[in-house]
């Protein structure tokens, strides 16, 4: 068993709705969430929009502060970590972002988007930073002549290639990618999904993967936590939430899901979620998902189920699970 | 099946934009035909002239757009000789359209309620009251939660799903022969495009409208589609059913796109590249559009256009492998 790089613990993230200088009340964004990242694994993080995920991510990442719960990377608690610590850890970790025309910028060439990292870590300087960059601009497959060009003379694809080459500059250990390549055409995708796991070997990365992607999440996690309303509703290995999920929502995510056979059109239409997601502000008492649930029963409304280990590290929160 | 009908008939449609870095071929010699009662799917990746496709055929296309030649033939009327006038009465009573973005679509400052029958009043010249009337109605069609309640509201009301919803109802008041989707789901979460795509069948086959629907998405054509054309760089590459086309592909490019989406079993490998990059349209290649990225590319590629096919039983493809 790999040790974990990340370990969080009852975190829980709550953002303050205000309205002329009163609280009024408080989005619930993540609650409670216990997650662990193993060395070397791929963690997919899966949900509908609004559940979490980024705020999750963003939490672990030390960029906003949690509410209440911890952290911890490499062992230790990330909220007692000095500035310099911190800095380190800033090294360590890194983000690649969904949208790579906004998170690029436009006024920089090249060499400067990529290469303020190694500045700002005191990596490389003057040539040799040149040479650095060029370096991981091999690495994700652009050339020298791409040195000293702007963004916008990239495609979305070369772009988003950019932006993992900056995430590499600080040599890290921990890479989140939120929703890396949901802006991508299928053919573009292909290419970056295929080059995240190639670099994921060579430099024996960790990565946390956020998507909204069924497909692609399958494709690339080894452990797979699906969210909802801000709390992880299942998790297990990809064998386990794919092949047998468990909680009604990842079923009916699942389903929802449009295939690619044509065949398969009759039979999923009687999983169909119904509504929509409730607001994170009055999130629903008792189990979150109650709701929309199918399988709905009284007691779903009052008691809110925890994350149970119903066998092989398969964790559901459900009060039903496995008899529904 | 030969009863079927075409309803619509477009024919070597060519649409060019004049724009100062050149002249952007964006449709090269676009023909298919829509069935009555059907769902036929448009599939392809950015740019490759889904949405020109669509705006062509509305009279929409803007300046420095402009169709070139072809013919978009309507029940057999060229709704290319139509005079604006004309296809002002067409466009939301006999063809009406479903954007991606319901934000940017309905208008801010008036309320559902009204947005959806303005139809009735515009192209039926039914009373006011009478039209908020059908409008409750059609509303409640689509499945909107309290329809009475939300026709009062103002779009920032409401969630994206509901407002597609009601953009779904505004296109439908008429009872058009033909309902264009464009990319209608893809700002949505996936248990909502379900629902989106099961209420458009659902009502697809109660008002036996047609359907241009376009995506980029395999998945969704595979779920709603009878019919698909495959596009590339402004060329319908292949033309079948929904299951010939994913069960037995036969242009290069439509096999590569299948095989480029992570499936069941692809974790841990390789996904399909196709090399190099969709390729401008101010200067595309010569010959066939896709043979620089082609495994299969022949001499006879980059010299001639190929030209449409018929491989199967309705199944067109436009390559020289054929």
């Amino acid at each position: 068993m790999a040790t974990n790089l990340i370990e969080c613990k009852a975190l829980t993230k709550y953002f303050p709705v205000k309205s002329f200088l009163r609280e009024i009340g408080k989005v619930h964004a993540v609650e409670q969430v216990d997650l662990a990242i193993p060395e070397g694994q791929t963690v997919g993080l899966v949900g509908e929009s609004g559940c979490g995920k980024t705020t999750l991510a963003r939490t672990i990442l030390a960029l906003i502060p949690p509410t209440s719960g911890e952290i911890y990377f490499n062992g230790r608690d990330i909220s007692k970590f000095s500035k310099k610590e911190l800095r380190a850890f800033r090294k360590d970790t890194a983000i690649v972002f969904q949208d790579p025309y906004s998170s690029l910028d436009p006024r920089m060439i090249i060499a400067d988007v990529v290469g303020e990292p190694l500045s700002i870590h005191g990596i490389a300087r003057g040539e040799d930073r040149d040479d650095f960059v060029l370096n991981l601009l091999e690495r994700v497959g652009l050339k020298v002549e791409h040195l000293y060009r702007y963004p916008h003379e990239f495609s979305g694809g070369q772009r988003q290639r950019l932006a993992i080459a900056r995430a590499l500059a600080g040599d890290p250990k921990f890479i989140l990618l939120d929703e890396a390549t949901s802006a991508l055409d299928v053919s573009v995708q292909a290419k970056i999904l295929n080059m995240l796991n190639r670099l994921k070997k060579e430099l024996s990365l960790t990565y946390l993967f956020i998507s909204h992607n069924l497909d692609v999440i399958r494709h690339l996690s080894d452990i797979i936590g699906v969210m909802y309303l801000g709390m992880i509703v299942e998790q297990g290995s990809r064998k386990q939430v794919f092949d047998l999920p468990l909680h009604p929502y990842t079923r009916g995510l699942l389903s929802a899901s449009p295939s690619l056979d044509p065949d398969a059109r009759s039979g999923t239409r009687d999983v169909v979620l119904k509504g929509e997601v409730p607001s994170a502000i009055n999130p629903p008492p008792g189990c979150r998902f109650h709701p929309r649930c199918p399988s709905m029963r009284p007691s779903c409304a009052k008691e809110p189920p925890k994350l149970k280990d119903i066998g092989m590290g398969h964790l559901v929160s459900c009060h039903f699970a496995g008899c529904v | 099946m030969e009863t079927e009908n075409v309803l619509l008939a477009v024919e070597n449609l060519k649409t060019q934009f004049f724009t100062y870095g050149g002249v952007v071929e964006a449709l090269d010699e676009v023909s298919f035909n829509i069935i009555e009662g059907e769902v036929f799917g448009l599939v392809g990746e950015s740019g490759c002239g889904k949405s020109v496709t669509a705006s062509s055929i509305l009279g929409l296309v803007q300046k420095p757009g402009k169709v070139i030649s072809g013919r978009v033939l309507l029940d057999g009327d060229d709704l290319l000789q139509k005079s604006a006038q004309e296809m002002n009465q067409i466009r939301g009573s006999r063809i009406s359209i479903i954007f991606q973005d319901p934000t940017s679509s309905l208008n801010p400052v008036f309320r559902i309620g009204y947005q959806v029958a303005e139809p009735y009043i515009y192209h039926q010249g039914k009373p006011r009251k009478v039209a908020a009337r059908d409008a409750l109605k059609i509303l409640s069609q689509t499945g909107l939660p309290d329809p009475a309640d939300k026709a009062r509201n103002y779009p920032h009301e409401l969630s994206g799903g509901m407002r597609q919803r009601a953009m779904i109802a505004m296109a439908l008041t008429c009872e058009p022969d033909l309902l264009i989707a464009d990319e209608p789901t893809t700002n949505l979460d996936v248990t909502i495009e379900r629902q989106i795509l099961n209420l458009v069948k659902d009502l697809q086959e109660e008002f036996g409208t047609s359907v241009l629907w376009i995506t980029h998405d395999l998945g969704v054509i595979a779920q709603i589609c009878d019919r698909v054309a495959v596009m590339y760089a402004g060329n319908i590459v292949e033309q079948a059913s929904v299951r010939v086309v994913f069960h037995s592909p036969k242009h290069p490019y439509t096999q590569k796109l299948l095989r480029a989406i992570p499936a069941v079993d692809s974790s841990g490998e390789n996904l399909e590249e196709i090399p190099g990059s969709v390729p401008r349209l101010i200067n595309p290649p010569s010959g066939c559009r896709f043979h620089p990225r082609c495994d299969h590319a022949m001499s006879v590629c980059s010299g001639k256009k190929p030209i449409e096919r018929e491989v199967g039983l309705g199944h067109t493809v436009a390559c020289h492998l054929f």
